[in-house]
């Protein structure tokens, strides 16, 4: 090959200079024309000849462990998998977990009930609100609270655009992995919608700490209704647009179809629960089957595939994003009036204007935010459907302020435990097909 | 390890009354449940269902769950009783039947000065994970696991962080130059 000198430049449209004619290695090229027609079909991509021959191969010298991660970026956060290879296949697979281990049940035990939702809503960082649901709904069981309907409506309203906007993280994260780049930009984008009307009504775009034992920390904004609308009509449009990019295209369904099989009994023997559950074609959804906040007074599908690969979990969530938002639609059309938190002074704090006037009030209020409230003892077990399966919640009180124990059972966590069955002697090029459709946040898994 | 002497006794242990008839439970599908395991107990908590199981019949009694339909170990974790109870640890798991929509919470004590039970793991595989939890957490050993190693802290950490005598804030700090300031 000729040296190429830095001053030497080909404009564009002006005659190629030899040394670019000599510049490629691969020769004269061959004619496509003058080949017979099935090898045609090949060079042009219309046949796709798989010539790679897998045969067992039982020599352990063969076999290769590669660490894939912590700081892989296709791991969703800090996941180490071990993959033992034998050529381009994975024969077995550990997922090694921890980087992202805080301590938050340790934390617990040392927060108050109510300081309680500013810990367990930075473990799933891409769903906050229904972890605040979940352990204010254990708590408020151990209390004995009723929650006044329009909280329940307010809190349905949250949780499910927060599992619109999670899932369009893992449409987007997905189409990252799989190499559909403008996806993850869509995605993103159309989160912003959401998460601005999250930053509106509670302050703060993730970590809200607005779902509290009791109720909701403030009623929706004024114009709330205008907002919500806003997100109903752009959204619907937006999943076209994706699935006019994705749902037919023959690279992504190469990549993911029949990638990552899981079959509902493995499922159900892992523990596995969520989309890729449902993915298998097995219709397991705690909104129907366990309703929380009043879920069941709002009319949606539980959403199934048939094969529990790659393309069925995408085809999931999509799905799920539009039955969310049929019952956002639903909830902004029967929001109900009244307060949006309990009327129990011993359990939420006093409106404002009354400190103002009553020592009583005044008192309830310090005693809330200095030692807390008390919560009967018992222990009790709540579960919610998470974006990514069952999120429960496990509280024992001792009677005092504080939990004496809170532990969290994390989707992602048991979610993870597919991730053998799904790789196990298949390409490592599906791997990170595989891992971005099962969605783990490492938030959820390390808590 | 908490000294015997030392430990408060739990007042409703003492409180308990012998004459009283056993508990049982109207779900159908604990029915299967009752009549193989007399000393298994039952209550409700908080308008859920409790079995208290003796530490000797976990495997066999997860075996028969898993007969009776519940499908699924959602749930395996541990609560340490340090100074509430006489005996210090319990481990809770939680079983579901999707088929029939019903849930089972197992609550096994387990005493301080032999921390050891029988993995589920072989009767229900999803358990993996979560008693690899409890033992790093709670150094609660699970017989017949398949891989009993720490998961979420470091190999070589020493003590188990959710034990109520593993106090917080007493890591070292690892900067060299911290110490000087």
């Amino acid at each position: 090959m000729t040296n190429i000198r830095s001053e030497e430049v080909w404009i564009s449209g002006t005659e190629e200079p030899d040394w670019l004619v000599a510049g490629t290695d691969e020769g004269e090229q061959e004619l496509k024309e003058n080949e017979e027609g099935e090898r045609l079909t090949e060079q042009l991509g219309t046949r796709i000849v798989d010539d790679v021959l897998y045969e067992e191969d039982d020599d352990p010298q063969e076999r290769m462990i590669v660490n894939m991660g912590p700081q892989h970026p296709s791991t969703h956060g800090v996941l180490r998998l071990q993959l033992e290879l034998e050529g381009e296949i994975v024969r077995r697979v550990k997922p090694i977990i921890g980087y992202l281990h805080t301590g938050m049940e340790k934390t617990a035990e040392t927060l108050t009930y109510l300081q309680g939702p500013t810990n367990v809503t930075r473990m799933d960082y891409l769903a906050p609100l229904h972890n605040e649901l979940c352990f204010s709904l254990a708590t408020e069981q151990l209390l004995g609270v009723e929650i006044p309907p329009r909280a329940q409506a307010i809190r349905i309203l949250m949780t499910e655009l927060n599992r619109v906007s999670s899932h369009l993280v893992a449409l987007a994260t997905n189409g990252m992995d799989v190499g559909a780049l403008s996806m993850m930009l869509y995605g993103f984008r159309e989160r912003e919608l959401i998460l601005a009307f999250f930053e509106k009504t509670t302050g703060l775009r993730m970590n809200h700490n607005f779902i509290r034992p009791g109720g909701v920390a403030a009623d929706l904004p004024p114009g709330w209704e205008g907002d919500v609308e806003e997100i109903l009509t752009e959204l619907p449009s937006k999943m076209v647009e994706y699935d006019s990019l994705l749902k037919a295209n023959p690279i992504w369904l190469g990549r993911t179809r029949d990638v990552g099989i899981i079959s509902a009994e493995e499922c159900l023997a892992y523990s596995i629960t969520g989309p890729t559950l449902r993915s298998t074609g097995f219709a397991h959804d705690l909104r129907k089957s366990e309703p929380y906040s009043g879920i069941d007074q709002y009319d949606f599908n539980v959403i199934t595939g048939t094969r529990g690969d790659s393309y069925d979990r995408y085809r999931v969530k999509v799905h799920e994003i539009e039955e969310s938002l049929k019952i956002v639609k639903q909830v902004l059309e029967t929001m109900p009036d009244g307060d949006y938190k309990a009327e129990d002074r011993k359990v939420t704090p006093p409106p404002r204007a009354r400190i103002n006037e009553s020592m009583e009030a005044l008192i309830h209020h310090f005693k809330i935010y200095t030692e807390g409230f008390k919560v009967p003892e018992g222990e009790v077990y709540v579960a919610i459907e998470s974006p990514r399966g069952e999120l429960g919640c496990y509280i024992v009180s001792d009677g005092g302020a504080k939990p004496l124990r809170m532990h969290t059972r994390a989707p992602s966590f048991a979610n993870l435990q597919a991730l053998p069955i799904m790789l196990s002697d298949s390409l490592m090029a599906d791997t990170v097909a595989s891992l971005a459709s099962l969605d783990p946040v490492m938030g959820d898994v390390d808590r | 390890m908490a000294d015997e002497s030392e430990v408060v006794e739990d007042p409703e242990v003492l409180e308990e009354d012998p004459a009283e008839p056993r508990f049982l439970p109207t779900s159908e599908t604990l029915l299967g449940l009752i009549e193989p395991f007399e000393d298994v107990e039952y209550l409700v908590s908080a308008g859920q269902d409790v079995a208290m199981v003796p530490k000797a019949q976990v495997r066999a009694f997860a075996e028969a769950a898993k007969a009776a339909g519940f499908e699924m170990a959602v749930d395996v974790t541990a609560v340490d009783y340090l100074g509430k109870k006489r005996i210090r640890y319990e481990i809770v798991m939680n079983f579901l039947s999707v088929q029939r929509g019903a849930r089972l919470r197992v609550r096994v004590p387990v005493g301080a000065d032999d921390a050891t039970l029988d993995s589920i793991t072989p009767v229900y595989p999803g358990a993996n994970f979560f008693e690899r939890e409890v033992y790093d957490m709670f150094g609660i050993v699970f017989g017949g696991h398949p891989d009993m190693t720490r998961i979420l802290m470091p190999d070589d950490w020493e003590g188990h962080p959710l034990r109520k005598d593993f106090s917080t804030g007493s890591v070292p700090v690892q900067f060299k130059e911290a110490n000087q300031i």
